[in-house]
């Protein structure tokens, strides 16, 4: 096997020098009714039969590149530049391990310095941390945050929030005796800021911005609300680039501002690996869950990075830990921080534009055709519209021309039969966006 | 030594991004702009964030610059214990970038995506082959999360029991992500020490395990490096009084096609795909953590679940006894197509000839050096040893110098200061793709290190010299935050 590098010689020495006679003898310390006779695997295939096998199963996938998928709902298609794959390519950043020993790991830690940076300033909060897993674990670690700030066990989050990160909250609070409750959406789509309790025994209310149906939050006036209340201000998001263009939960009262960060250069990959982005005041800091990189200096003065505040962490604080997160998404935090680099900041301002100017485009077209916009809340690369109940039948018949014509709402919200999700990036010409509209009028 | 791995060559310095930036500059192809505009509402809208403006070259150099100052295992051994650093073979990067992967939406109509869920059925069948188990899911997205995932099927098979227990018992040698995933479930962790041979005994199990009790948490083999060869018997116990038995398999390097950890007693176990099955680090993920179950616990693994009608594959929800979600989609699903990849490319006696490898390895490692440095338990260890800076003490000199000076010599420090239960611990895991050439000279750095130690140890008190920074000052770093620029 071409890993092992090890000759008949090289085991016939080592065992010598081991002291024993066979490799068996090794596992002479466990007792034989743990012992194992045999796998039952496939037999070894050759890096070109693995190559094959592999290209069989994805071409039984279908890749965005291969259809038309107007798809959003929490994993969005954008372009890549090939510099950013190339960079994350480089075997020092991807085979090292989490930056224990700083002075021969200055690369990932600069780089995760610099996310956290770009990350605090994208979200206009004062600090982030080095990633979580994804955006719907980094929106439950942000509640039990909150929890563990306020000392109180209630929190409320809007329906309109992105079904599954609310399912994923409800899994981390099963056990913790901490109350969830949900609050519901206007006509126009967005949360209703009267509708959580205003009594102060909360701990945290969360909206998200733009929120699953597409539609842009008034942050201001649920943080004001929250915060009479005593509550935390909580906002999730699933697609950052909208922060290009949008004001940041940061400028308007977030206390603790989350969500998913694989728009940002990070493939779609069937969801994840994606980036749990999170970031807080510093008055919060020592609350945090995951890893941070701090600015230091080494014996000479000269500037350096460490992992830092590690107080607040599993393997020292144990079962007092801020959270059991170790290994996080580095390696994708890296990632957004390169393309938020190519991009900089004209060109993420004029994508985020961009992202508007496509899904307007299709909103309007679809509207003129009568698939009209279900709510009337400003959007940003995503709406919902509610279509005939004939609209299924024709959805059926798209797939197997390679258009996937939104996402049924139905299934998440029982009221919603009939509407869809649509998403329109700057992946999609004007063409494509014109065929989608001709085909389901048809 | 005639001549280290390690010496110094040219690197750059490289600023922050942000103090490289100069305004009108773009690294990056705007798409055109090929519909009308349409505003958005002026109340809605802002200047934009305030990033750094680059051209794509200035990028490239800013990152190439800064992987110039990393180590990785692709830049030599990086025996660090417990992590499992063994190459992370190129061809799996290849099948998880091929678009039919990378370009999939996870809420594709079944229809359009049954290639990866095929794979990801078999994975799934491959880690259940492998450990023993009955049934897997691949959701969780790193080891902390798998941990936790595991602690949350002890609790809802409790609660479905009837009676919720209120406490769990974690080993001393445990990681330290046990105690804090089991601290999220409500249960209060009760340290229960090794014995003086490191490891477990029934004696000392017993009396701590009682009816308000969930189970134990046991890492095999254990941070010592060593074998709980006693876990069938402390399992029986837990089991006969109503307590299940959770293993980190973090370790399962070690044992691959070697032990039926179904057979030792185990009811849950997670794996790290990113340790025993190959893939990258990434310098601190993405990881993944799969569980894996025996039948009378599979009701409660996360959703969905993936299976398999005939020649379809499809997900299911309907597990209503299921822990629920813990991930937006599926998990790391990229991570599980490398995981995969390495499986396939091994084959079963490749699995268990790198457990084997592993083993001796760390066998290896551990006789040549045990005259150098005090070894507190001697005898056949797994996939990793643990020393101690005991010998070394007297001529003031630590774990913590010793693993600077390494990186001098060439080498990355092995985990130090871990496990607790050893103090000044020097935590080596060399893994099977380490060679006995690079073995030879990682054991003559050592044994350098182990003479500097006596006769020059300011040396060592100054390490690292070669690499791009001094020894930092973590201290000030902690006291002053200064988290962003």
């Amino acid at each position: 096997m071409r890993y092992l590098p090890h000759t008949e010689e090289d085991i016939a020495q080592m065992l010598r020098v081991v002291g024993v006679d066979t490799l068996e003898d090794l596992f002479a310390p466990i007792p034989p009714d743990c012992r194992r006779p045999s796998l039952s695997l496939p037999e070894a295939k050759s890096e070109w039969e693995l190559n094959a096998h592999m290209d069989g199963l994805a071409a039984k996938t279908t890749p965005a590149g291969a259809c038309k998928n107007f798809l959003g709902a929490g994993s969005y298609e954008h372009f890549i530049p090939a510099v950013v794959p190339y960079l994350l390519g480089r075997g020092e950043f991807v085979t090292s391990y989490t930056p224990y020993q700083p002075e021969i790991s200055q690369g990932t830690l600069q780089g995760i310095y610099e996310y956290q940076t770009l990350t605090a300033r994208l979200l206009g909060m004062e600090v982030a941390n080095a990633s979580m897993y994804d955006g719907a674990s980094a929106f439950a670690e942000a509640l039990l945050m909150a929890c563990r700030i306020t000392r109180k066990n209630r929190v409320a989050l809007s329906r309109a929030i992105h079904p599954h990160y609310r399912r994923v909250v409800q899994t981390y609070f099963a056990p913790s005796g901490y109350a969830l409750e949900t609050f519901s959406f206007l006509k126009d789509g967005t949360s209703d800021p009267e509708g959580f309790p205003k009594e102060t025994d909360l701990a945290a209310v969360a909206v998200q911005s733009p929120n699953f149906f597409g539609c842009i939050e008034d942050l201001w006036r649920f943080s004001e609300k929250a915060h009479a209340a005593g509550a935390l201000f909580v906002t999730v998001f699933t697609e950052p680039l909208a922060w290009g263009l949008l004001k940041n939960p940061g400028s308007q009262g977030a206390d603790i501002a989350c969500g998913e960060g694989q728009s940002l250069g990070i493939p779609q990959s069937f969801g994840g690996p994606g980036l749990g982005m999170f970031a807080t005041k510093m008055a919060h800091v020592r609350h945090m869950p995951g890893r941070l990189v701090g600015k230091t200096t080494d014996l000479d003065g000269k500037r350096g990075f460490v992992l830092t505040l590690a107080t607040r962490e599993q393997h020292i604080r144990r079962e007092k830990a801020t959270s059991n997160i170790c290994t996080n998404n580095s390696l994708c935090a890296l990632c957004a921080a390169m393309y938020m680099a190519s991009l900089g900041k004209s060109g993420f301002k004029a994508l985020a534009r961009i992202n508007v100017d496509k899904s307007m485009y299709l909103k309007r077209r679809l509207a003129q055709k009568g698939l009209t916009p279900a709510f009337q809340g400003s959007t940003f690369n995503e709406f919902t519209v509610k279509a005939g109940p004939e609209f299924a039948k024709k959805r059926k018949h798209l797939l197997k021309k390679g258009i996937i014509a939104g996402l049924p709402l139905a299934p998440y919200y029982p009221e919603l039969a009939d509407h869809y999700l649509f998403c329109a990036t700057e992946t999609k010409t004007r063409k494509d966006l014109d065929t989608l509209v001709s085909e389901v009028t048809s | 030594m005639k001549e280290t791995v390690g010496t110094t060559g040219l690197v750059f310095n490289e600023p922050l991004l942000w103090e490289k930036s100069k305004k009108g500059r773009m690294g990056y192809a705007l798409p055109k702009a090929d519909v009308p505009h349409a505003p958005l509402d002026a109340a809605l809208v802002s200047e934009g964030p305030d990033f750094p403006e680059l051209s794509e070259v200035d990028v490239v150099r800013h990152y190439t610059r800064l992987s110039q100052w990393n180590y990785g295992v692709d830049s030599g051994m990086y025996p660090l214990g417990s992590c499992t650093m063994k190459y992370n073979p190129k061809t799996n990067e290849r099948q998880a970038a091929l678009s039919g992967f990378a370009g999939a939406h996870p809420l594709l109509p079944e229809a359009l995506c049954q290639g990866i869920l095929e794979l990801l059925f078999h994975l799934e069948r491959y880690l259940a082959e492998i450990t023993g188990m009955d049934a897997v899911s691949l959701q969780p997205a790193a080891g902390a999360q798998g941990e936790l995932a595991g602690m949350l099927v002890i609790h809802a098979y409790h609660r479905n029991q009837g009676r919720q227990r209120l406490k769990i018992l974690v080993p001393d040698t445990a990681h330290g992500t046990n105690p804090a995933s089991a601290a999220l479930c409500g249960y209060r962790s009760v340290p229960v020490p090794s014995g003086a041979r490191g490891i477990l005994t029934p004696d000392m199990v017993a009396p701590l395990m009682d009816e308000d009790t969930a189970g134990i948490m046991i890492t095999n083999p254990n941070t010592l490096g060593l074998f709980e060869k006693n876990v069938k018997a402390i399992a029986a116990l837990v089991h006969d009084r109503g307590g299940l038995v959770y293993c980190d398999g973090a370790n399962m390097n070690a044992l691959l096609g070697m032990v039926d950890m179904a057979a030792t007693g185990v009811d849950v176990l997670h794996l790290n795909l990113h340790k025993t099955f190959s893939t990258p680090h990434g310098g601190g993920g993405p990881g993944s953590g799969p569980i894996c179950v025996k039948k009378h616990l599979a009701p409660f693994l996360p959703v969905p679940r993936i299976l398999k009608k005939g020649k379809t594959y499809r997900l299911s929800e309907a597990f209503p006894e299921s822990i629920g979600k813990l991930h937006a989609f599926f998990g790391n699903t990229g991570v599980m197509i490398k995981a995969y990849s390495y499986i396939l490319s091994m084959g079963p006696n490749g699995l268990k000839r790198a457990s084997q490898l592993a083993v001796l390895n760390a066998n290896y490692v551990r006789k040549r050096l045990k005259d150098c440095f005090h070894l507190p338990h001697d005898g056949l260890c797994m996939h990793e040893c643990v020393f101690s800076d005991k010998h070394q003490l007297p001529h003031h000199v630590t774990t913590l110098d010793m693993a600077k000076r390494l990186m001098d010599y060439g080498f990355h420090p092995p985990t130090i200061y871990f496990p607790l239960v050893v103090s000044g611990a020097l935590m080596i895991e060399p893994t099977e793709t380490e060679s006995k050439e690079t073995l030879d000279r990682f054991i003559e750095a050592l044994r350098a290190i182990a003479r500097e130690a006596r006769e020059t140890p300011q040396t060592l008190k100054n390490a690292p010299g070669r690499c791009k920074v001094r020894r930092l000052d973590e201290v000030g770093a902690a006291r002053r935050p200064c988290l962003t620029g």
